[in-house]
């Protein structure tokens, strides 16, 4: 493939001094550049960033950020319940909750740090995101009260229904 | 004319019927002096007479769980009209800057690149037919009939021509890693929309679309980007895309795991249902509607979709399943599109049961409810995909029951 010649080659070195192609569509860049970019974190591909935050602190946290949607008790309020629902996946009014159906730690983590509060995304420092994170385990029995959280203590992390998914058995004669 | 406004506007359509001027009234008011001139207005608009075929919320939810439905029943042919594609967004409509919202892709790349909408106009460009469906469509009739017309039972289902970059070639470009499996695809709205992708369904059929039936993509459609998997529940084409990260493991996303995930009687639950399997729908008779030409020839009409493959063959039944006739299907029938069928019903004038059954090439057939529910019970409100049935009272009226 025909490479733009023009552009200095400088840019594309990487830190083991081997030039990677230039691209002909498109502008390279650096994983620095992109690191704001780059909020991810999930089970198998990491990302979990530094900080701490504690249960105590995540009540706090819950409060003032999370309650006026979920309720004081995370079961309460107009947006989806929080907690509950551990045993009733298979009766007839199952409750699926981050308690009683998320698979992961990590994706808890991930989903309040890109996508909560609803109303102000992204205003949570990473400690307050391990804070919460940590005070919805907690009252969903999963931490205990005195729990803390941070990128290793999270991975740790089991949750109750982890074992409970099973990949697509669909095929082409699969209801 | 008027009448016929007002029951659009009560999602209601006549079906026959006739009013014929007399002499005294011609040459008509229409006749008698030119019209409006270009640029009325600028923008074109359907005529106001049809004022109530417009997309509809069938409640108000919390903004996160916000959707509107196409009002199949009024429509044509298999292309939505872009201002009648459903919407379904998770954290709103952000609303971007087509000269500074940039496509990244990095990770397990050999050169992580970003891509403006300039740089994706300099590919070659591909124009492809496909249906789009929200993996809950019809979720709200495997129970019970709720619904009254096919907006409403399955309004979140559009097709469209999609224009834009197959993704192989952005990722030829940034250069795919063996260790590349998964790719997570990101979006620019509040919520930050993410789904992962296998890197299989990227490297097939995947595209970075800018286009959709001819105009740049609406806002509420992902302007200026989108990812768009032909086939795969509607989330999974992550609107006004702004990242994509190849990986070697899935993400595990909160929509792929706490949502769009079906559990089953026993508890367990189906994680990553990406296909949308063959169904179908008859738009005309549908509910909300009146055979109000009394008995006679009509047609029954509707879609056909598979997210497998293309449809083989449509049936219907006006006798509530217990007797098949095979459709005859529009031209072209195309993989993962809509296809129209139209097949003509004498009408006796008595009660009838219409449906109509889907077959896709690979043999699938779309299944009765009872089918779905002795497969997978009724805790899923996704991949409801079982026949539908339109009641038809000898008053011509015409209305969603289960048969």
């Amino acid at each position: 493939m025909p490479r733009r010649a023009a552009l200095p080659l400088a840019l594309f070195v990487t830190a083991c001094g081997t030039p990677p192609p230039v691209p002909t569509i498109g502008h390279a860049v650096t994983e620095r550049e992109i690191a704001g970019w780059d909020i991810d974190v999930s089970p198998g591909n990491g990302g979990l960033p530094a900080g701490r935050g504690s249960v105590a602190e995540g009540r706090r946290v819950y409060a003032e950020a999370c309650a006026g949607c979920h309720g004081g008790a995370g079961d309460d309020g107009p947006a989806p319940k929080l907690r509950g629902g551990r045993g009733s996946l298979a009766s007839a009014k199952p409750l699926m909750t981050i308690g009683s159906y998320w698979p992961y730690a990590e994706t808890l983590f991930d989903y309040v740090r890109r996508a909560m509060p609803f109303d102000r995304p992204g205003s949570l420092s990473d400690d307050q995101v391990y804070a919460v994170t940590a005070y919805l385990l907690r009252i969903n029995d999963i931490l205990p009260e005195d729990g803390e959280l941070d990128a290793a203590r999270l991975a740790q992390i089991r949750m109750p229904n982890r074992a409970g998914f099973v990949p697509d058995p669909r095929d082409s004669t699969h209801l | 004319m008027t009448s016929r406004r007002r029951l659009l506007g009560a999602g209601l359509t006549a079906l026959g019927g006739l009013t014929v001027a007399r002499a005294a009234e011609f040459p008509p008011e229409s006749e008698r002096a030119p019209g409006l001139p270009v640029l009325s207005p600028a923008y074109g608009q359907p005529s106001p007479r049809l004022s109530g075929l417009t997309r509809r919320s069938w409640s108000a939810p919390p903004l996160e769980q916000a959707s509107s439905l196409t009002p199949l029943g009024g429509l044509h042919g298999t292309v939505t009209p872009n201002g009648l594609f459903y919407e379904r967004h998770h954290s709103g409509v952000p609303d971007l800057d087509p000269d500074r919202h940039r496509l990244v892709i990095h990770g397990a790349v050999r050169q992580p690149l970003a891509f403006s909408l300039d740089d994706l106009l300099r590919f070659p460009s591909v124009s492809r037919l496909h249906f789009l469906e929200c993996t809950g469509n019809s979720g709200s009739e495997l129970v019970k009939p709720t619904r009254d017309t096919v907006q409403g039972t399955h309004g979140l289902l559009s097709g469209a021509e999609w224009t834009g970059v197959p993704l192989s070639a952005l990722l030829d470009e940034a250069g795919l890693l063996p260790s590349g499996r998964w790719l997570l695809a990101e979006g620019a709205d509040a919520g930050r929309m993410t789904r992962s992708v296998p890197i299989d369904k990227a490297l097939d059929d995947a595209l970075i679309v800018y286009g959709q039936n001819g105009e740049p993509l609406r806002p509420e459609q992902g302007f200026p980007m989108r990812l768009f998997l032909p086939g795969w529940g509607g989330n999974l084409s992550v609107k006004w895309l702004r990242r994509l990260k190849v990986a070697a493991e899935p993400f595990y996303t909160r929509e792929e795991t706490s949502k769009y995930t079906d559990l089953m009687p026993d508890g367990s639950a189906r994680l990553f249902t990406w296909a949308m399997d063959a169904k179908s729908v008859i738009t005309r008779p549908s509910g909300g509607q009146v055979l109000n030409g009394g008995p006679g020839s009509y047609q029954i009409s509707g879609l056909a979709w598979s997210g497998r493959g293309r449809i083989a063959a449509v049936e219907i039944s006006t006798d509530g399943g217990r007797s098949w006739r095979r459709a005859p299907l529009q031209e072209p029938v195309l993989s993962k599109c809509l296809t129209r069928f139209s097949l003509k019903w004498e009408w006796s004038g008595g009660p009838a049961i219409l449906q109509s059954r889907a077959i896709d090439d690979t043999g699938y057939r779309q299944p009765t409810r009872d089918q779905l529910i002795a497969a997978r019970g009724t805790h899923g409100a996704y991949h409801n995909n079982a026949i539908q049935s339109w009641r038809v009272d000898p008053s011509g009226q015409v209305g969603n029951i289960h048969a």
